[in-house]
């Protein structure tokens, strides 16, 4: 285990990163992450779905990209936080981190599925199929895959500290490789021309039409960081159980 | 049988070739053991003790490098020079004695084939050199493993229950190898369940340990 | 360094030669998978000629999986990964010689194998080199990745399936490029292109991959 034996870095940066340490940290910012997932994703879905215009060619099947959207955008951010999470718990040896990475996984793995359901339900109205293999959909598709790899190897292994360091490089080199799986999709896609236009590549969204996406982005993050908090300190609490402080912090429950 | 051996080493004060501090270990969110402290210095033997799942083949192998030391710290003030035979013998059933003694030698130094042949004549491979590993016996195998410790120098040697699925007259054998290895310098941390017939063996009980760590 | 790495793949290589099944079953199961493909589909020129690329290349990733086993497994279940971990030499170097026996053993013949089955499937003779080609280059990436799977998985006790759910994700990239080469060259168009899209992921493997599966070769020693 050399090479990351020798990184040393002051020592408020391990007090930082103590398991109990996150899990009251964790307790005090969710109430923030709950209260801005919910202005956001409110307002995006109100004027979204009710205030934002109808398109031109889609009519109303189009707001479903108000979910579609960002649940992709997070199915890819998520497995990067896995991949940069991951690479922290390796170098600095950091519990913790690995703990951010496992609850990752599952939050990841829902967005992505999301992605696709939603993905499938908006192909019907706009091509007439459930499944086309246009660019997006099918790099969510990957993505799936990619998370479907580190879930097995995460459930393979039954050491937990084994398993956390296996998977935070499965998911470095994932990380390292969407940007590589994508272009190459999108460029396998244009060179097939499957669909004449892609879901939401519109030259010009108008902003009555484009904020709420934001809006939702924005939503669908803080609900990402809610939940990832929230599956953080369930690991917390189970992989620590031997600790007294856990014991005094679940007779006080 | 063999105390003027170590009458011998201690008019001068050997050199410590490992140096165990606070060491802890901790598998399957199980702590083995915590706080071990030891200093093998040159020309010891320590025994590893303990019931099965103390740690014992845990610690040789932390010692080793091949686990990583959480708590704690292992160090060779001399530089880290060891061999290290395990559980698993690292044989090539498809391989012959001699070759398997290449390889596995070739990894730290070169040697000829006349000395690997040496060797296994050491160890009682005499005419078995050719022969494949896989036509040979649990005991014939292991003492391939151990025709290693005729070839490289390391000082420091890690052997995890090297005594198992020898005969007799290999028992012997062994613990002869040990004592000319610790009268040139050597040192030996070993594991197993028989009692060794040497003296001065230093005895490291990890049933102790587990105690500590419950 | 080298003569570790040399002695590493002398030792591979004569350990395949005393057991050849290793190296022949995945090409044989690479045939017989371009064989099943007209007997499931049609035997018809027009239409095989068409999925030829893609048929071939698909079997070559599917054989590549299937011989990722001989890379680390043996020499974790003997103890002999312990021994080459303890050598003073660099893990990575390690892997490199592995992953050249690994390729020498899996990927060349299977590069060598391709025209036979690609004229069984009635590959225009244009588009050959290009498969020869795309094959030569990308076979070293799919031993790469597949030397991190490998390694990943080497303590884990249901390993072969679950190399493939690590690697396959990871070679699509290499499968598009593949295909897209054949697939140009079919159509008269240039493949250098192509190639240089599949040499650099070769080069971005050989940065990322040794690293990686020497890092995971050590984490599986914790469960050994």
């Amino acid at each position: 285990m050399s090479w990351f034996d020798n990184w040393h870095l002051p020592k408020w940066f391990y007090q930082m990163a103590s398991p109990k340490w996150f899990f009251d940290f964790g307790a005090r910012l969710q109430p923030w992450f709950a209260a801005l997932a919910l202005l956001f994703i409110v307002c995006g879905l109100v004027w979204g779905l009710l205030y934002a215009p109808a398109d031109y060619q889609q009519g109303n099947s189009f707001r479903i990209m108000y979910v579609h959207v960002p649940a992709a955008i997070l199915s890819q951010s998520i497995f990067l936080m896995m991949g940069v999470t991951g690479a922290i718990g390796l170098i600095w040896k950091m519990k913790v981190a690995f703990m951010v990475a496992r609850a990752c996984t599952l939050v990841g793995a829902s967005f992505t599925a999301l992605a696709l359901i939603t993905g499938a339900i908006w192909g019907k109205p706009t091509w007439g199929a459930y499944w086309v293999w246009d660019a997006r959909l099918t790099s969510t598709l990957i993505m799936l895959f990619l998370y479907t790899g580190v879930m097995a190897l995460n459930q393979a292994i039954a050491d937990r500290s084994v398993a956390g360091r296996a998977t935070a490089i499965l998911a470095i080199i994932g990380s390292i490789n969407i940007p590589v799986i994508k272009y190459s999709v999108e460029w396998w896609n244009t060179l097939h021309q499957a669909s004449t236009f892609t879901l939401t590549a519109k030259p010009s969204m108008p902003p009555e039409m484009y904020m709420p996406l934001l809006f939702m982005v924005l939503g669908c993050y803080c609900l990402c960081a809610w939940l990832v908090v929230q599956g953080t300190r369930n690991e917390i609490l189970d992989q620590e159980r031997q600790a007294s402080w856990v014991a005094r912090y679940l007779e006080d429950q | 049988m063999y105390a003027e051996v170590f009458t011998t080493m201690q008019s001068t004060t050997p050199p410590t070739l490992l140096q165990v501090d606070q060491l802890a270990c901790e598998r399957d969110e199980r702590s083995l053991f915590v706080g071990l402290q030891f200093t093998v210095k040159a020309g010891e033997i320590w025994h590893i003790k303990g019931p099965n799942g103390a740690g014992k083949t845990s610690l040789l192998r932390q010692l080793a490098g091949l686990l990583p030391v959480d708590q704690g710290q292992v160090s060779f003030p001399t530089g880290k020079q060891l061999l290290y035979i395990g559980h698993k013998l690292s044989i090539k059933d498809q391989l012959s004695a001699n070759e398997n003694l290449s390889w596995l030698t070739a990894l730290t130094v070169s040697s000829t084939e006349n000395q690997r042949y040496a060797a296994l004549e050491k160890v009682g491979l005499r005419g078995y050199e050719e022969s494949l590993a896989a036509q040979l016996s649990a005991g014939q195998r292991r003492r391939i493993a151990l025709a290693r410790l005729h070839l490289n120098p390391a000082p420091l040697w890690l052997l995890d229950e090297p005594l198992t699925a020898m005969d007799q007259q290999g028992v012997m054998d062994e613990q002869r190898w040990f004592v000319e290895h610790l009268r040139t310098g050597g040192a030996i941390v070993l594991t197993s369940h028989q009692d060794l017939l040497l003296d001065n063996v230093k005895i490291l009980d990890l049933s102790a340990a587990v105690e500590a760590a419950l | 360094m080298m003569s570790f790495v040399l002695s590493i793949i002398r030792r591979d290589l004569l350990l395949v030669m005393r057991y050849p099944a290793e190296m022949v079953n995945p090409l044989v199961f690479f045939v017989l998978v371009v064989a099943l493909f007209p007997m499931g589909v049609s035997p018809e020129a027009k239409l095989l000629s068409q999925a030829a690329a893609g048929v071939v290349w698909v079997a070559a990733l599917l054989a590549t999986l299937l011989s990722l086993d001989i890379l680390f497994k043996a020499d974790f279940a003997d103890g002999s990964l312990e021994q080459l971990l303890l050598a003073p030499q660099p893990v990575w170097a390690l892997v490199l010689a592995k992953v050249v026996v690994h390729w020498l053993v899996s990927g060349l013949p299977l590069v060598l194998l391709s025209p036979v089955v690609a004229t069984m499937l009635f590959l225009p003779t244009e588009a050959m080199p290009a498969l020869l080609l795309s094959l030569l280059v990308g076979t070293p990436t799919l031993s790469l990745f597949g030397a991190v799977g490998a390694a990943l998985v080497t303590g884990v006790k249901t390993g072969g399936m679950l190399i493939s759910l690590l690697v396959l994700p990871l070679y699509i990239p290499v499968l598009l490029f593949g295909t897209g080469a054949v697939a140009a060259a079919a159509q008269g168009m240039p493949v250098a292109g192509y190639l240089a899209y599949l040499g650099a992921m070769l080069v971005f493997a050989l940065m990322v991959t040794p690293w990686a599966a020497a890092t995971a070769l050590k984490i599986g020693q914790m469960q050994g």
